[in-house]
C-alpha cells in the first residue's frame, strides 16, 4: 500500500479528522460548538489549529448567530452540537432565511440508535424535522468512509449556493454511549 | 421601580456614531435598530430586525473575522438579556475589538413598555463583569458616552461592556432596510468582498 493509500484508509476510519481536513479545504476559518462526545476529537482538532477560531457556546443558537456574524466579516464558520440543541436554535435559524446567510452545522445524533436516555429521544426523534421547518436542508452521514464526500457536498451547498445545511452525524456510527465505568 | 434618566438615546447614539472611522455597528432589534439608521445610514452598518438575543453574537462572528476592524453591538436592555450567555461566551473569546453598548431603559420598548429585568434591578455590566469582561461601566451622560466612542476604536483592549442608562420616553419610530439580503451583501461590500 503506498503512502496516500494508506493515508486515506487511515482518514476514512477516523472520520472527525476526515471532517476536519474537509472543512480546512474549504477554508473553514471559524467553528463554534456545545460539546458532544461525538464531536469531541473534532473539537481537539480544531482548537489545536492556530488559523481556526474556535468558541465554545453557552448554548447552540448563540452558534447561529456567530455564524451569520462570520459571514459578514467574510469567513466561513461551521457549528458543532448534539440533536438536543437543534430545538435551541429554531428562531435564531430565521436569521439565517431572512439574509440568506450560508451555515453548515454538523449534529450528532441522539435518541435514535440504541438510545439508554428515554430524555434524549423526543428532541433526536423531532431533529431533522426541526431543521427542515426552518428550511436547512438535511443530510445524514452514516458511514465513516462517507465523510470527506458528504462534508464536502454540504459545504459547496451552503459556501457556493448559500444554502442552510445540517449533517445529522449517526449515533450507530458513533457508537454506544458507555453507562458503566470499566473496573 | 425603574429609576428615572435623562439621557435621550438619539443623542447617545448619534454621539456614540460620529466620528466613527473604521467602525462596524450591529443593531438589535427594535429601537435600538431605529436609532443606529437615526444616528445615519452607513455601509457598515448591520440592522438585526429579529434573531431576538443574537446581536452580541453576531457582532463576535464579525470582530472574530475582522479583527483589525473596531465592531460595535448597540442592543437594548431586553434583547441583550434573552442573549445574555453570549456575554459569557464573549468573555471566553476575549475579542480586543469588540464593544457592547446596552441600550437601557429597563423596559421593552417594542412591546407596550413592559418592565424589564433591568427596570427590575438586574445590572448588566455586573452580570457582563461576573462573566469575566473585564472592561465594563455604567453611562448616565453624554461625557460618558464620548468618552467611550474613543476607547471603542481601541481593537486590543476589548471586550467591553457599556449600560447605558437612557430615558424612557416615547422616540418616534426610523426604519431603516429591512431586506436581510440587500443589508448582508452591502456590508460585505463595504469590506470589500465581492458579492457572487
Amino acid at each position: 500500500m503506498d503512502i496516500a493509500a494508506r493515508d486515506q484508509l487511515a482518514t476514512s476510519q477516523d472520520w472527525p479528522l476526515a471532517i476536519y481536513r474537509t472543512l480546512k479545504s474549504f477554508g473553514v476559518s471559524q467553528i463554534s460548538y456545545v460539546p458532544d462526545a461525538g464531536h469531541s476529537r473534532l473539537i481537539e482538532l480544531s482548537h489545536g489549529d492556530s488559523a481556526i477560531e474556535t468558541t465554545v457556546l453557552t448554548t447552540e443558537e448563540e452558534g447561529v448567530a456567530l455564524s451569520a456574524g462570520a459571514w459578514l466579516g467574510g469567513s466561513r464558520a461551521v457549528l458543532l452540537m448534539q440533536s438536543s440543541g437543534v430545538g435551541n436554535c429554531v428562531n435564531m435559524l430565521s436569521l439565517l432565511s431572512s439574509c440568506r446567510f450560508p451555515f453548515l452545522t454538523l449534529v450528532t445524533m441522539r435518541g435514535e440508535w440504541a438510545e439508554f436516555n428515554p430524555w434524549q429521544v423526543a428532541m433526536g426523534k423531532a431533529t431533522p424535522q426541526a431543521l427542515e421547518i426552518m428550511g436547512v436542508t438535511v443530510l445524514r452521514l452514516e458511514r465513516p468512509e462517507e465523510a470527506e464526500d458528504i462534508v464536502s457536498a454540504a459545504a459547496s451547498l451552503a459556501f457556493e449556493s448559500d444554502q442552510q445545511v445540517a449533517i445529522l452525524i449517526s449515533q450507530r456510527m458513533i457508537g454506544r454511549k458507555k453507562w458503566t465505568e470499566a473496573k | 421601580m425603574a429609576q428615572n434618566f435623562t439621557l435621550d438615546r438619539r443623542d447617545a447614539v448619534k454621539a456614540l456614531l460620529a466620528d466613527r472611522g473604521d467602525l462596524l455597528a450591529v443593531s438589535g432589534l427594535g429601537s435600538s435598530s431605529y436609532d443606529v439608521f437615526a444616528a445615519g445610514e452607513h455601509p457598515g452598518n448591520f440592522y438585526l430586525w429579529g434573531a431576538m438575543g443574537g446581536a452580541a453574537m453576531v457582532g463576535l462572528g464579525i470582530a472574530l473575522a475582522q479583527p483589525k476592524r473596531p465592531v460595535a453591538v448597540i442592543t437594548g436592555d431586553g434583547e441583550q438579556l434573552m442573549g445574555v450567555g453570549s456575554l459569557l461566551t464573549i468573555a471566553a473569546k476575549k475579542p480586543g475589538n469588540l464593544t457592547i453598548v446596552v441600550l437601557d431603559n429597563g423596559h421593552f420598548g417594542e412591546t407596550g413598555m413592559q418592565l424589564s429585568h433591568s427596570g427590575l434591578g438586574a445590572r448588566l455590566e455586573v452580570i457582563a463583569s461576573g462573566a469575566g469582561i473585564a472592561s465594563v461601566r455604567e453611562i448616565t451622560d453624554i461625557e460618558g458616552i464620548i468618552s467611550l466612542r474613543a476607547e471603542m476604536q481601541s481593537i486590543d483592549a476589548g471586550p467591553r461592556l457599556a449600560r447605558v442608562r437612557i430615558a424612557s420616553d416615547h422616540v418616534d419610530r426610523a426604519l431603516p432596510p429591512r431586506d436581510g439580503v440587500f443589508l448582508k451583501n452591502r456590508f460585505r461590500q463595504n469590506l470589500g468582498i465581492a458579492v457572487t
